[in-house]
């Protein structure tokens, strides 16, 4: 005797509605390959400091007085960026708003920081091997900033917009999980470029 | 249900086929009848080798003829259906007994790939590293597109020498072959003696060469680099220690300068030539081509493009372009006059 | 329709492709008329079939490069091509095949076919789907204009530096191949992520992982692998644009790492090789079996091999390294994971023919297809065994033993799958069935001519015969074999026109075929043919990997729910579940055709002709155009529920 499964009757919710949101599961997937680009990016820098034919660093490491309080920067704003959302999931217009929106400027003057930076460098893109990883890896590291602050500009404008309440608040969660990877992935290609070298990588192998 | 006739003798007209196509591999290794045939070697690197080779050959035969057969046999067992009209009910059934064969293939398969991968890094040990001995021969080999410069190093500076495409090395002995690029990626590989080595531009590869009956070996670059990959050929001859001593010693000779009577040749080579060629000895001091000082020593011209006759030399000079077009020796639209003095002068280059 | 509901309990309806319910589905989902319905178009049954015919359109163009250059092999010394001219013949041959046909004929029937399959109505997001379509036909037009100018790329498909830097090929031709090449990575990476969400969070309710059917374990793998792969090549491209374009010293010595391309694009390039097969393998696992009349034996054990051989993949690529002068360590490790990846292929290599012997096989061409198959694919199989260990590699390696291994795994372990799959999925596109008599002369003039124009490359690579030459002296022993080897690759083109043939043939005057021609067991079979553009006009409940084969199996007391199920018609709805046991935990919104997948791919492709040719306010204006197109595209709707209603 053979019984037929039955039809759910469950209550469901409708549209794109927390990690149910296809934008949600978009947005990890897009974060794992974006991930996977920086580890063959920075594969690529290791590569370079193992070879037998060492890669040549610059006399002047990278300046950590600058990077530094500019990752304590990046890091600022993916907390704000946390109450943001925050924000959304308390139904407060303004919690969003100004989460979102402090996120944003502190994005900004971390870029600004950044560009002096680069600017200041002895050395540049086509110099040589090193000078060529170091500006595309932070320019990577960057343009995906860059592309971060277009997005929260956007969650910053819509929530100001009262588009998103503690149900429909999708597009916030999904912005943040890119924040808060572009702040992890500079953790990294911090520790890389910063800090390797005084553990020992620029005199190779 | 009709059956579908796949013929009584349609396995056996297959393993026949099968066997016919892999019994042709033996027929073609002879060394003579196929320069470049790697499935017999003629030194312990290649020989090595080849008998994996061989090995891994008989395996992957036996391997498609046991799974080919299986599957014919499967195909001709039991009931089975022509085609039939869409939308037809046929009948379902799930018999027990599948896993077995997945255990039994796997298992078989993890056995077989387990002792090879033995026989491999057996092999790898084997071959990797020269035997140590305290007279090595060294040799430097500088890959270029699409031409090999050889030269000889010794303890002895003066002793030292360059010359292109064709490689001379004594029995018996290990030679060690360090390789050089100057512009693109290339592979010294000589089939009946070793496998491929990359030239590869800012780095040093190191590799040896061994043979053990006299002969003259072709080699073949192995990896694409170009227009004239297909025409980057050399010759590797292997000859007694003694005759090897002789040749070194040959080699060492300068081209004393011409008699005044063929000294207009010899100053229109120089004068056409020299800014690529060298020829010890001249004014011929360049290094853009391949050295020509014993030219006529070598048993080919344009890495192992052609055999090393009057006729050849001349038409490569007339038109270098025609034969191996893209290479770097431009034509140098010589007059006839010109082309015949050259030609002259190379005919003295012992 | 409520316009403000959060949620609701779904209704449940009956199965009748006939009633109102029907016509609403149809009315909400069937593609606009007239031109902007045909660029706008979010139907993936639409996509599936442009990719499929798109990279049929590739594999007759790549197919004729080497008929081309076959004529110039067939005896030593010919001069019909001049080298630059075979060079870039057999550049574009390969890229061609590798790229722009294996991969999104693959992609073509995945779109098409994943959402049946899976029992719902679209992939997860439509319009990405149409994106990614475009963007793969912009950059097959981008690469071919190269060639068009007589600039195109010449290095081969594999493109090493310093032959493909600025110093030798100065000209656009590695240009055109880079960036046709980051534009056509975009297309694959994104539309990788949309399986991985649809197959994830869009199988029907009861569908559990180990439920689903292998057709999806192939493509969910791939595109799982995909996410982590594509990054590297686009890196190794990008690199050489950078060092091409401004000097920068990722691959030039003595600053540079020539060796840094291979392992780019080779830590890409081997799970790519898993990329183009492993769909086209769980084809054969899906078809296979109804045409044998038995579930596929040890579905669990090729579903977990499918993932082993792709995870396997990514520790391989050092093979294709073995000659450039790395460390005996790592030659000894890399080999020694080459041979042990023979293990998963083995796996399902045996399913196979378990299935067959323990099954009672119907002999049609798609049957005949998949036997060939296995044959071609076990002498594939083989010859990569043997490439596996290095110091065989080192002999084989660059010969035309390698072009062999190549062909026998492209053609027969992608190009005969994809023949079988036609064969046996035709039907359900079009309702038609193909021609079997026609059928029949394809695969027998294919499977000989592919099996004597290849077979004899093993033999002429054993005799030392190198690749990439544009010609070869004569005494070599080579000459005959080379002689044949054109004679079987003309052969198999002329079995290919059949093909081509039959489909035009089938089209108009072929047997109708209902919804299930095959009596076949899954989802995709219980909908009309073609499906409408709804494809399930109520969401069917699983309790077996099988389902329209329960009553027969007799194997258990549950049975799916295939009679009603939620209509799901207050918008255009679908059905989402949790990923592992396929609970319905969300109702989603599709979005409508939209003409701005079409410009934001045009965008894109103008953005990189202005790279190309450095028009930097060409690129900056296109930069800006996409940025606003994107704000569109994303805008938080209502109707999508993005936002508070």
């Amino acid at each position: 005797m053979s019984t037929v499964v039955a039809v759910s009757r469950r209550s469901l919710p409708v549209g794109s509605v927390g990690a149910h949101a296809i934008g949600w599961w978009g947005m990890v997937c897009a974060v794992l390959t974006e991930a996977a680009l920086f580890g063959y990016l920075l594969f690529s820098y290791f590569y370079f400091a193992i070879q037998p034919r060492q890669m040549a660093f610059p006399p002047q490491l990278p300046p950590l007085w600058l990077a530094a309080p500019n990752t304590v920067i990046l890091l600022a704003s993916s907390v704000a960026v946390w109450q943001g959302e925050r924000g959304a999931r308390r139904d407060s217009r303004a919690r969003q708003v100004i989460g979102l929106g402090v996120g944003f400027a502190l994005g900004v003057v971390f870029v600004g920081i950044q560009l002096l930076e680069w600017h200041s460098q002895p050395f540049g893109l086509s110099s040589n091997a090193y000078g060529s990883l170091f500006f595309t890896v932070t320019g990577f590291h960057m343009a995906h900033v860059i592309l971060g602050l277009l997005i929260l500009l956007s969650l910053t404008i819509w929530s100001a917009l009262g588009y998103f309440d503690r149900y429909y608040s999708a597009p916030i969660s999904i912005g943040v999980i890119y924040w808060h990877f572009v702040d992890a992935v500079w953790l990294a290609v911090f520790f890389s470029f910063y800090i390797t070298p005084y553990l020992g990588l620029r005199h190779g192998p | 249900m009709t059956r579908f006739h796949l013929g009584k003798g349609m396995p056996t007209r297959v393993v026949a086929c099968l066997a016919l196509l892999f019994s042709i591999i033996p027929a073609g290794a002879l060394h003579a009848e196929a320069p470049l045939s790697y499935l017999v070697g003629y030194g312990m690197r290649a020989r090595s080798i080849a008998t994996l080779t061989w090995a891994l050959m008989l395996i992957s035969a036996v391997v498609v003829i046991v799974v080919v057969g299986l599957l014919l046999a499967a195909l001709r067992r039991g009931d089975s259906f022509a085609a039939f009209a869409p939308g037809t009910q046929l009948p379902v059934a799930r018999p027990a007994g599948g896993a077995s064969w997945i255990y039994v293939g796997v298992g078989i398969s993890t056995l077989v790939l387990f002792v090879m991968a033995i026989w491999t890094v057996v092999t790898l040990a084997h071959v990797a590293n020269p035997p140590r001995t305290d007279s090595a021969l060294k040799i430097e080999i500088t890959g270029h597109q699409w031409w090999w410069e050889v030269r000889y190093l010794s303890p002895d500076v003066s002793r030292e020498f360059t010359t292109s495409n064709e490689i001379h090395i004594p029995l018996k002995q290990a030679v060690e072959v360090e390789l050089r690029g100057v512009d693109v990626i290339h592979s010294f590989w000589v089939p009946a003696l070793i496998g491929k080595t990359d030239v590869i531009p800012g780095q040093a590869n190191r590799t040896w060469i061994e043979a053990d009956k006299p002969g003259v070996y072709r080699g073949q670059c192995g990896e694409y680099c170009g227009e004239q990959h297909a025409h980057m050929g050399f010759e590797v001859i292997a000859s007694s220690p003694e005759d090897f001593q002789k040749w070194w010693d040959s080699q060492l000779n300068t081209q004393p300068g011409a008699a005044p009577e063929a000294a207009q040749a010899q100053n229109t080579f120089i004068a056409k030539c020299g800014i690529c060629h060298t020829v010890r000895g001249t004014g011929a001091g360049g290094h853009l081509g391949p050295d020509l000082t014993h030219l006529l020593g070598r048993r080919t011209i344009g890495a192992a493009l052609l055999p090393n006759t009057r006729g050849h030399r001349s038409a490569w000079i007339a038109d270098p372009q025609h034969l191996k077009p893209g290479n770097y020796m431009p034509r140098l639209e010589l007059s006839g006059p010109e082309l015949t003095a050259v030609s002259n002068y190379l005919d003295t280059l012992n | 329709m409520t316009t403000t509901e959060l949620d609701r309990v779904p209704e449940v309806a009956p199965r009748d492709y006939g009633s109102p319910l029907a016509s609403k589905l149809e009315h909400l989902w069937a593609t606009k008329p007239g031109i902007v319905g045909w660029l706008g178009s979010v139907d993936h049954k639409e996509i599936g079939l442009r990719y499929i015919v798109t990279a049929f359109v590739f594999l007759l163009v790549g197919g004729l490069e080497a008929l081309v250059f076959r004529i110039q092999l067939a005896w030593p010394n010919q001069h019909l091509l001049s080298p630059a001219q075979y060079d870039q013949l057999f550049s574009m041959h390969g890229a061609t095949m590798i790229l722009w046909y294996a991969f999104p004929v693959l992609t073509g029937f995945s779109v098409y076919l994943q959402p049946l399959v899976l029992g719902t109505r679209d992939m997860a997001m439509p319009r990405l789907n149409a994106f990614t379509y475009w963007v793969y036909l912009f950059s097959g037009l981008y690469l071919y204009v190269g060639l068009a100018l007589g600039s195109a790329p010449n290095a081969g498909w594999f493109n090493y530096v310093p032959y493909a830097s600025r110093p030798y090929n100065p000209g656009l031709n590695i240009d055109f191949y880079a960036l046709a090449n980051i534009l056509l990575g975009i297309s694959t990476t994104l539309g990788s992520l949309n399986f991985v969400v649809t197959i994830l969070h869009q199988r029907a309710p009861g569908m559990s992982i180990n439920r689903m059917p292998i057709l999806s374990w192939g493509t969910l793998t791939i595109s799982v692998g995909n996410l982590f792969a594509m990054p590297s090549v686009t890196l190794a491209f990008f690199f050489l644009w950078l060092d091409r374009q401004f000097g920068t010293h990722f691959y030039d010595p003595p600053s540079g790492q020539p060796l840094l391309w291979q392992h780019l694009f080779w830590m890409w390039g081997h799970p790519w090789v898993y990329v183009i097969v492993l769909p086209a393998l769980s084809m054969v696992s899906e078809a296979l079996p109804v045409l044998c009349r038995r579930p596929l034996v040890g579905y669990t054990a090729v579903a977990l091999a499918t993932v082993l051989t792709m995870v396997l993949g990514f520790g391989v690529w050092l093979h294709h390294m073995f000659a450039t002068g790395l460390p005996n360590i790592a030659l000894a490790f890399f080999s020694a994971v080459s041979l042990f990846i023979v293990i998963p292929s083995a796996v399902s290599n045996f399913a196979w023919l378990a299935t067959i012997w323990t099954g009672r096989p119907v002999f049609n061409t798609a049957f005949l297809f998949f036997v060939g198959f296995i044959v071609v694919f076990v002498i594939g199989g083989v010859s990569g065994f043997m490439t596996g260990s290095v110091p065989a590699d080192w002999q084989l390696t660059d010969t035309y033993f390698v072009v062999a291994h190549i062909h026998y795994v492209l053609i027969g372990w992608n190009l005969f799958a994809v023949m079988g799959a036609s064969y046996f999925w035709f039907p359900k596109m079009f309702g038609r069935m193909l021609d079997e008599h026609l059928g029949r002369w394809n695969f027998w003039l294919m499977f000989i001519g592919f099996n004597v124009g290849f077979f004899p490359m093993h033999i002429t690579g054993l005799l030392g015969m190198p690749r990439r030459v544009y010609t070869y002296p004569d005494g070599m022993g080579w000459d005959t074999l080379n002689l044949i080897i054109t004679i079987g690759s003309y052969v198999m083109a002329a079995g290919m026109l059949l093909f081509i043939v039959n489909v035009f043939y089938s089209l108009r005057r072929g047997v109708v075929a209902g919804p299930n021609p095959w009596d076949a067991a899954t989802l995709e079979w219980s909908t009309p043919s073609p499906p409408p553009p709804y494809n399930f006009v109520v969401i069917p409940t699983l309790a077996s990997r099988t389902p329209l084969w329960e009553d027969r199996l007799d194997e258990g007391p549950y049975r799916s729910e295939l009679n009603e199920g939620m209509p799901l018609d207050h918008g255009k709805e679908v059905l989402g579940t949790s990923s592992l046991d396929a609970q319905p935990n969300v109702i989603l919104r599709m979005p409508e055709d939209s003409l701005v997948p079409l410009f934001f791919a045009l965008v894109l492709t103008l953005l990189f002709a202005g790279l190309i040719v450095k028009f930097w306010w060409l690129v900056v204006t296109c930069i800006g155009a996409g940025l606003l197109l994107q704000l569109i595209w994303l805008w938080p709707r209502s109707e999508l529920r993005e936002r508070r209603p």
